[in-house]
């Protein structure tokens, strides 16, 4: 006769709440698309840089919707590829 | 009293109202659609109960955070890290959008929702006096799909200065969409979602380049005109991309399909 397999020690309230947080803000921001967050992040640094020359300053409107349309496309054509690679394999 | 409304609400105020209505009615839509489910299986007292508190728990949420954010966090991180927040969430939808309306993504069906919802709960159970798995369900529900909201309506209102403005449009379309989920009853497929989130994740990619970019230190000319560009400059963007991905999302598809000897992909 096989061992019953030892269930995980309960965890307390507040570490459930604690993980139940951090989970709901790993979805929320990561989730299953890790490059718009990385990418958000680079885009911002990039834009705080170019922004440090205070003549930039405007030129700094044009340069970032233009990076985040960049990031948005970059994400869309990785789906659009994995989803044609899926289509492919099955 | 048009005109009034007229005046308070200017250019900002009226993106930030459309903004929150849009993402509250997308998420209600969501929530209706298990509130229902679980109405209809195990009886509508614990489900609207349910429903209740979790709308409670949500605007203790948002009365809680919302001036303690406001009164504590300097503007420049404010506007930084909502700009942030915003930037990212809102380029998840538009993403989502994008895929959907290109035919790379499934619709989010209602129909098929409510009906495994409804599948999951028909499980033999008093439906008399109060039924725990239905309230726990419905609160689940009403929660989840409200934390987004909250988010939402705390970083647009807190940095707008406008958390009243922003409570409002998120309470008036939760009365909108109840309402009218209660006139269509199980129609909620017909609701035009992806629409509804295309234009939300536009408004949210918008205002979070606006704000993030202010706290980073962009120049923006026009102050607060450029947001309604922004909108208008993803938006033709989001369009591009959608036109330039239908036709070869449908060729690819068609030589999968007839590679594979008939066996058809649909999305």
């Amino acid at each position: 006769m096989s061992e019953p397999v030892p269930s995980l020690a309960p965890r307390s309230l507040p570490v459930q709440m604690l993980v139940g947080f951090g989970r709901f803000w790993w979805e929320f921001l990561i989730g299953d698309t890790p490059e718009l967050f990385v990418g958000v992040v680079t885009v911002l640094g990039v834009v705080a840089l170019v922004c440090l020359g205070h003549p930039a300053r405007t030129w700094a409107a044009v340069l970032m919707p233009v990076l985040v349309a960049g990031l948005l496309g970059g994400s869309v054509w990785k789906a659009k590829r994995k989803h044609v690679g899926a289509s492919r394999g099955s | 009293m048009a005109t009034m409304i007229a005046t308070t609400v200017h250019s900002g105020n009226l993106v930030l109202v459309v903004a929150v209505f849009l993402a509250s009615a997308v998420e209600m839509v969501e929530a209706l659609t298990i509130v229902a489910a679980v109405g209809a299986t195990r009886g509508w007292r614990s489900a609207l109960e349910g429903t209740a508190v979790a709308l409670l728990v949500l605007g203790a949420m948002v009365v809680a955070l919302g001036p303690a954010i406001v009164h504590y966090v300097p503007l420049a991180t404010l506007r930084l890290v909502v700009g942030g927040l915003l930037l990212v969430f809102g380029l998840q939808w538009l993403r989502k959008a994008v895929l959907r309306a290109a035919g790379l993504k499934a619709k989010h069906d209602e129909d098929a929702i409510f009906a495994k919802q409804v599948e999951e709960l028909s499980t033999p159970s008093a439906t008399s006096g109060r039924d725990s798995t239905a309230f726990a369900v419905a609160f689940k529900g009403v929660f989840l799909e409200g934390l987004e909201v909250v988010v939402i309506v705390i970083t647009l209102g807190t940095t707008s200065h406008d958390l009243g403005l922003a409570a409002t449009a998120a309470a008036a379309a939760i009365v909108v969409v109840g309402v009218v989920g209660v006139i269509v009853a199980r129609q909620l497929s017909s609701v035009p979602e992806n629409a509804m989130k295309m234009g939300v994740g536009l408004m949210l990619v918008s205002f979070g380049t606006f704000w993030s970019g202010q706290g980073v230190g962009v120049h923006w000319p026009g102050s607060d005109l450029a947001i309604p560009v922004l909108v208008a400059t993803y938006a033709l963007v989001a369009w591009a991309i959608v036109g330039s991905l239908r036709p070869r999302a449908a060729a690819s598809l068609g030589a999968v399909a007839a590679g594979t000897e008939g066996g058809g992909h649909h999305v």
